[in-house]
């Protein structure tokens, strides 16, 4: 039995498809910037906090990495609530992003941190900067914008992770293509308009880190 | 709550573990000759190979993994195929795979130096000979840390599996979650679990990167 | 008939005109220099006779094996003409041994014990018969640079091309590889060879041929050439290379 396509069931669902993409966005943004807030934090403990904050943040990093995306999730949203933390279904999955961001994004912005030369340090030191503030004022910026395209694909690797929170009934694009898929069952049409939706955000947010690249960090890089 | 003790949570845990490892290992190798076609496809002369190849490529490594699951296991349906959780999850994971290994492994082949290939094709051998001789040699040690690497990326992606009804480790995790209403306890040992598997790999993969230094 | 036919070679890369209208025939045991200023084009003449540029038109025979596009033919054109690249492009997973035996093996079917009797027999010819076991990271850029004179003399090539194969050499290694090109010449090897040794290109070269914007401008004997240069960018470039001798 071969049906014909049909995608003008989609139509009437236009809706909850356009949340979905405002869920999904708007998700990868909060989370990108507290995830990237964290990376930034996490490098500067490594460099600055005594050894048991780095033993932290080590392990931490180690962990997230090795384990699923889904299984965080889960974790802070159905687990922590046992410890009488308690969150909804969009700040668990915000938080669960920032975390897995955190995680990526240490090792990459450490990469950079090491990368800038010793001399940087030293030239800022010499001027009677102490390291913290050389930190802050001299090698994290340069070490931002070297590691931007990295730190770009690792951000819209967790927006295309993001589809998950679906699960715990977060409402974000692939929410909609569940629920739209429950009510109409013509599954092929739309996770076919959802996956081509999926791939102009990537390219919308692409863009917009570029964007933010060259106007916030001036990394000087031709779009 | 149902009394199951840590010990019968920890066993079926590791029960539901070795799905995963089998979905793993399935995605890995079935993704692994898949990927090898690919990546001789992207480094094809002809424009009618290499395009499609870079095509497919770019078009997985664009979509969430999740959406490739779901067109995999519902899509069929529209054609009156049924298709069984485990096998959407093996396709799925296989195709995904297989894209980024291509990538990995196309990026290897274009690091060892062209000067390599002249060398060899002015010394008489074929382009297929070059490449069988002399750049893939070189070009597998380059890619074995990310290889390596990249085996975690795919243990962790398995547990999507779980989401169209594979019962593998996180699976197993949410039906013991429910029965014995300890989500923190179980979803913590599933991720102790995951941990045990990956970590070990990039381990490894880390390891590699200093034993093959690439100018040896 | 000539080993080496070019007749009316042409090539660009895109709108770039490289190779501009280039004849020449190179006679069995000619040495020829090819000297001329950086981006004149001698590089991709040497890689058009032996087929890793392709050119836009004319044609080229080496020992009557045209030069075409089509892999096999190239590949037998190939086993007539050696290449010798500044780099030294040596395959750095095999030994200097295997380096050498790798393409007969390959391509000339040997057996294994046949291919490394003949390797071994090219290395020691180069003088490196003690170093067979050595990786080429383990080899001193000379010692590469024979290494891979070596790989490209075990197939029997007819003619072979040399594109500033001392360039890339520290000033005290360059007269080892010198030395060995000039054996060869001696025992009456073809030999197209780019090369910034302007005294070496004296006393070895039977042929001296000046390139300048894809053409080959002036060529001679190298008395002539060097000693009664007639056109003035001729003059003007062998004026630059001696005053840069001298500086150094
Ligand atoms: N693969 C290529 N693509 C485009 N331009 C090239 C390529 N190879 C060489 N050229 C250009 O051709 C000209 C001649 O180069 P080459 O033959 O290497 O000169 P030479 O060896 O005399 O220095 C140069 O202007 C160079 O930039
Ligand atoms: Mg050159």
């Amino acid at each position: 039995m071969i049906q014909s396509f049909d995608f003008s069931a989609l139509s009437d669902y236009s809706d909850v498809v356009r949340h979905g993409v405002y869920i999904t966005l708007l998700l990868i943004t909060v989370g990108a910037a507290l995830g990237l807030a964290v990376s930034i934090l996490c490098v500067w403990a490594r460099l600055f906090c005594p050894a048991w904050v780095r033993i932290a943040v080590t392990s931490y990093v180690e962990f997230v990495r090795n384990t699923p995306f889904l299984i965080q999730l889960f974790f802070i949203f159905f687990g922590l609530p046992q410890l009488g933390v308690s969150m909804s279904e969009m700040t668990a999955a915000i938080v669960a992003m920032a975390i897995n961001l955190g995680a990526y994004g240490t090792e990459i912005v450490r990469a950079g941190v090491q990368a800038t030369a010793k001399g940087q340090w030293e030239a800022a030191t010499s001027l009677g900067m102490t390291r913290n503030q050389a930190f802050w004022r001299v090698v994290l910026m340069p070490a931002l914008q070297k590691m931007w395209p990295t730190l770009s694909s690792q951000i819209v690797i967790v927006m295309m992770g993001s589809a998950v929170v679906s699960q715990i009934a977060v409402q974000d694009l692939t929410f909609a293509a569940n629920f739209i898929q429950s009510r109409t069952f013509r599954a092929f049409e739309i996770y076919f308009v959802v996956t081509a939706i999926y791939i102009v955000l990537a390219a919308l947010v692409r863009l917009a880190l570029r964007l933010i690249g060259r106007w916030v960090l001036a990394t000087g890089e031709v779009p | 709550m149902t009394d199951f003790t840590l010990q019968q949570i920890i066993y079926a845990l590791v029960l539901g573990a070795r799905w995963t490892v089998l979905l793993s290992l399935s995605a890995f190798i079935l993704g692994g000759i898949l990927g090898l076609v690919l990546m001789l496809g992207t480094i094809s002369q002809r424009k009618w190979v290499k395009l499609p190849a870079l095509g497919f490529i770019w078009l997985v490594q664009a979509t969430p993994l999740l959406m490739q699951l779901f067109l995999i296991f519902f899509g069929p349906a529209l054609f009156g195929k049924d298709v069984p959780a485990w096998m959407a999850a093996c396709i799925a994971l296989t195709l995904w795979s297989s894209a980024y290994l291509a990538e990995i492994w196309r990026g290897s082949v274009l690091a060892v130096q062209k000067g390599q290939t002249e060398a060899a094709l002015s010394l008489a051998m074929l382009r297929g000979q070059a490449l069988r001789y002399v750049v893939l040699p070189q070009a597998v040690r380059m890619a074995l840390p990310p290889t390596a690497g990249f085996m975690v990326q795919i243990v962790k992606s398995t547990a999507l599996a779980s989401i169209v009804g594979f019962t593998e480790l996180m699976k197993t995790g949410n039906i013991l979650s429910n029965v014995t209403l300890d989500p923190f306890v179980v979803y913590g040992l599933v991720a102790i679990v995951y941990f045990c598997l990956c970590y070990p790999l990039s381990l490894v993969s880390r390891k590699m990167e200093t034993v093959f230094d690439v100018t040896r | 008939m000539s080993l080496v036919k070019i007749e009316g070679l042409c090539k660009s890369f895109g709108g770039l005109e490289v190779l501009r209208d280039i004849s020449l025939d190179v006679e069995r045991g000619e040495v020829i220099a090819l000297i001329g200023k950086s981006g004149s084009g001698k590089s991709t003449f040497l890689r058009c006779i032996n087929g890793l540029e392709q050119m836009n038109s004319g044609t080229i025979h080496v020992d009557a094996e045209p030069v075409e596009a089509d892999e096999r033919k190239l590949q037998k054109l190939r086993l007539k003409v050696g290449m010798i690249f500044q780099q030294f492009n040596l395959f750095p997973h095999l030994t200097a041994l295997d380096n050498t035996a790798l393409a007969l093996r390959v391509v000339k079917n040997m057996s294994a014990a046949e291919a490394r009797a003949v390797g071994l027999a090219r290395l020691e010819k180069v003088g490196l018969g003690h170093r067979a076991d050595s990786r080429p990271h383990q080899l001193s850029g000379g010692q590469q640079q024979r290494v891979a004179i070596a790989r490209a003399l075990a197939m029997d090539p007819v003619v072979l091309l040399c594109d500033e194969v001392t360039s890339a050499l520290d000033p005290e290694l360059v007269e080892e590889v010198l030395q060995v090109i000039r054996r060869l010449a001696e025992e009456g090897m073809t030999v197209i060879m780019v090369t910034h040794e302007m005294s070496f290109a004296r006393s070895v070269c039977s042929r001296v041929v000046f390139m300048h914007e894809g053409r080959l401008h002036e060529m001679g004997h190298p008395e002539e050439v060097f000693g009664n240069p007639k056109t003035p960018e001729l003059r003007q470039f062998l004026g630059q290379t001696a005053s840069a001798a001298t500086a150094e």
